[in-house]
């Protein structure tokens, strides 16, 4: 039982995921579980008491039984106690003062990584504002690898996302040439295949290949299939660089996904032996996003950032290469509005970053939401602030497969200008060599450049 | 101000890209930004799928569409009582509102379909499409002598609460024909659900869909043809959903009615 007194009022909590689910900042998915505090003393009552719970109790008391989720059972079997030990007496909350603490430096929180709990995040998340958020997620440093080097300081990546409703090869190529030259896809050339189906995505596997070793580009290749198709396409000999899976908080969430822990390890030892990574192996590109266990039915209770952010102790399992969370794909049922959208991309930007993730957003939203462009510019910008280790790239920021808007090439551009951030080394002197870069050492392309030709369809 | 335009763009490359793709691709910029003729037209593609959301639906007008079919066409709301509650409270949406048993009670009878109607995301695509597509699928259905039920004109429904009303007509199968989310270059697309037998226990692994119903997307011949085809498959194989593949674009690639 937790206990928080506000004047003569005593408010309890019965077990840690009901204090964690009312200590949350108010949001649309939340209420649809029926977790939210009743009144907004309530809440602070609950982020009270949050506050002053001991770390350790987190390592103690678990959110989703241990006996029936595997989830559970990766987070407290893979504790490292050792890391945990700077930090093992504190509270909550001054676990969120240490953190912002001129001490907590890049290389501390890195080395601290392995002994922080999805759920400990999870918990400083709940009483943090945004811009403290920002100032945790800035210090931490997250660098991975496979034909180029993401996440350096002063970096930002961005994902090339080339959909079409008919996965039409042509329409995609001319996706992907407005976005080259437009400095976008270092993070990945990333496809959403409108079908599911093998021979589809191998051949977008093969145009995509094609094209990266005709232009040159050093940069890494997916189609967004489920994990299954792709372990099956790597069995036939298709060129796979990444591996692609959506991913959730718990495994009951992960089973409606069709997946569970050993068929990803299983989908990345496969990936592991075409050693097509360059200068790195990291082969894994997890989509995660608020509210998919409870549109899952499968939440137990618990709310849905926290469920979130136990999504990256998942994938933090498998050494991504990237971790994109969907911010506002799902729609206003989860999260309602612009302010919940924002909320919602810096707290799972900070979790994914302070368990050792590097975190991309796609900032987004439906057009059944509260929210416009106005609202994707105001997160885009904080997140950039914040050090987002790479963002979407899709052509006007109109995803004409899914029916949703991200962020786009221009969007990305915008930012790269406006705090100086430049992409991944090896794809900016790429950019440079394609005459892509200007005597400023800003993108912006002039003439076609010639070997570009290879992305026109025939004559 | 206008800039003299980058040389790539303008330029007949773009021009012949975008006959390739809906997307926007080759847009004028101002600097990194977007110029303003690109952002006006985006944010207009923006208004009108915010207010095909918002749209409500004609109630009087759809019956009057409804009408020459010759089917009794009765009027009913799910449980959530507004717009914002229907976005928030998908639970609500599947449910039948107070009151809408009784409406449905004195049709109640042996039907082998129902077909309801319902504004979900996007009440002008219903509004639209909706009378076309049965038309032309009740001309086909009615050759086959299948006994079908009055339409059902379901406000703020979601697309379980077909399940609630085969259930109460006494109907084997449900067909819900629903407004889809917007896109910004479909604002009015219609949605048609299928299931077979459906009950409280229904998930949606049981359902068949075909999407994108609309003059550019899945026409409304086209529409009726998969309709009627799945209609006649799912009676044959009593069952619906994932199990009952949707083999009728092998039908219709070479066949009358062409692709689109």
């Amino acid at each position: 039982m937790y206990r928080a007194t506000i004047g003569s009022r005593t408010y309890s909590f019965s077990d840690l995921k009901t204090l964690l689910a009312k200590a949350t900042p108010l949001r649309s998915g939340d209420q649809l579980a029926g977790l939210v505090a009743a009144t907004g003393e309530e809440r602070v009552a609950a982020q009270f008491a949050l506050a002053d719970t001991p770390l350790t109790t987190f390592l103690s008391e678990a959110v989703v039984p241990y006996e029936s989720c595997e989830v559970t059972r990766l987070i407290v079997d893979t504790h490292d106690k050792a890391a945990f030990a700077p930090v093992a007496h504190l509270t909550v909350g001054g676990f969120r003062d240490w953190l912002l603490a001129d001490e907590a430096t890049a290389p501390v929180l890195a080395a601290l990584a392995p002994g922080i709990t999805p759920e400990m995040a999870a918990a400083v998340v709940k009483i943090s504002r945004l811009q403290d958020l920002m100032v945790m997620a800035a210090k931490c440093s997250v660098v991975t690898r496979f034909r180029n080097t993401i996440g350096l300081p002063g970096r930002l990546s961005v994902r090339l996302q080339p959909n079409h409703p008919t996965d039409d090869a042509r329409g995609i190529a001319a996706s992907i040439l407005d976005g080259l030259l437009l400095g976008s896809g270092d993070a990945v050339i990333g496809i959403n295949p409108a079908t599911d189906s093998p021979e589809r995505t191998h051949a977008l596997l093969s145009m995509l290949d094609e094209i990266r070793a005709k232009l040159e580009i050093p940069t890494q290749s997916c189609v967004l299939a489920h994990v299954t198709t792709t372990l099956e396409l790597i069995g036939k000999g298709s060129p796979v660089d990444l591996v692609f899976q959506s991913i959730a908080g718990t495994q009951s969430a992960n089973k409606s996904f069709g997946i569970d822990l050993a068929l990803l390890r299983e989908a990345r030892d496969a990936a592991l032996a075409l050693k097509r990574g360059t200068v790195g192996d990291n082969v894994m590109y997890f989509e995660t996003g608020q509210g998919s266990a409870l549109s899952a039915n499968a939440h137990h209770g618990v709310d849905q950032q926290t469920l979130e952010a136990r999504a990256y102790a998942v994938a933090r399992a498998f050494k991504p290469l990237l971790v994109n969370t969907v911010v506002g794909f799902i729609g206003p049922e989860y999260l309602y509005d612009g302010k919940q959208i924002a909320r919602a991309g810096l707290e799972d930007h900070f979790c994914g970053k302070l368990l050792g993730l590097p975190m991309g957003v796609d900032v987004c939203y439906t057009n059944h939401a509260e929210a416009d462009q106005d609202d994707a510019d105001a997160l885009l910008a904080l997140l950039v602030a914040a050090g987002v280790t790479f963002v979407m790239g899709v052509p006007g920021a109109d995803d004409v497969m899914l029916g949703y808007q991200s962020t786009s090439f221009h969007d990305a551009l915008a930012m790269r200008d406006l705090y100086g951030r430049k992409p991944a080394p090896e794809f900016e002197a790429w950019l440079a060599k394609q005459g892509l870069i200007d005597s400023a050492n800003r993108i912006r392309p002039g003439e076609l450049p010639s070997r570009f030709r290879a992305l026109l369809p025939p004559a | 101000m206008t800039k003299s335009p980058e040389k790539l763009e303008g330029a007949a490359l773009w021009v012949n890209l975008r006959k390739l793709t809906a997307a926007r691709i080759g847009l004028k910029r101002a600097g990194a930004s977007l110029a303003t003729q690109a952002l006006l037209e985006f944010q207009l593609a923006h208004a009108r799928a915010r207010d095909a959301v918002h749209a409500p639906l004609d109630i009087a007008r759809l019956n009057d569409d409804l009408a020459p079919l010759g089917l009794p066409v009765v009027d009913v709301a799910s449980a959530a009582a507004d717009k914002q509650t229907y976005l928030m409270r998908p639970d609500l949406g599947r449910q039948l509102a107070e009151g809408a048993a009784a409406k449905l009670k004195p049709h109640a009878g042996g039907y082998d379909v129902v077909f309801v109607v319902s504004d979900g995301l996007s009440a002008g695509a219903v509004q639209i499409h909706a009378a076309p597509v049965l038309a032309a699928v009740l001309s086909e259905l009615q050759k086959q002598s299948w006994r079908i039920a009055p339409f059902v004109m379901a406000r703020h429904g979601r697309v379980a609460i077909g399940d609630a009303i085969a259930a109460a007509l006494g109907a084997s199968c449900a067909v819900v024909l629903i407004g889809e989310r917007p896109g910004l270059s479909a604002p009015d697309s219609m949605g048609a659900y299928l299931t077979w037998q459906p009950s409280a226990q229904t998930t949606d692994a049981e359902r068949n869909c075909i999407s994108n119903i609309r003059p550019d997307g899945i026409g409304y011949a086209d529409a009726a043809f998969k309709l009627t085809h799945l209609l006649a498959a799912m009676r044959a194989r009593r069952l619906s959903g994932v199990a009952l593949k949707d083999l009728s674009d092998r039908l219709l690639i070479g066949g009358s009615s062409g692709g689109g």
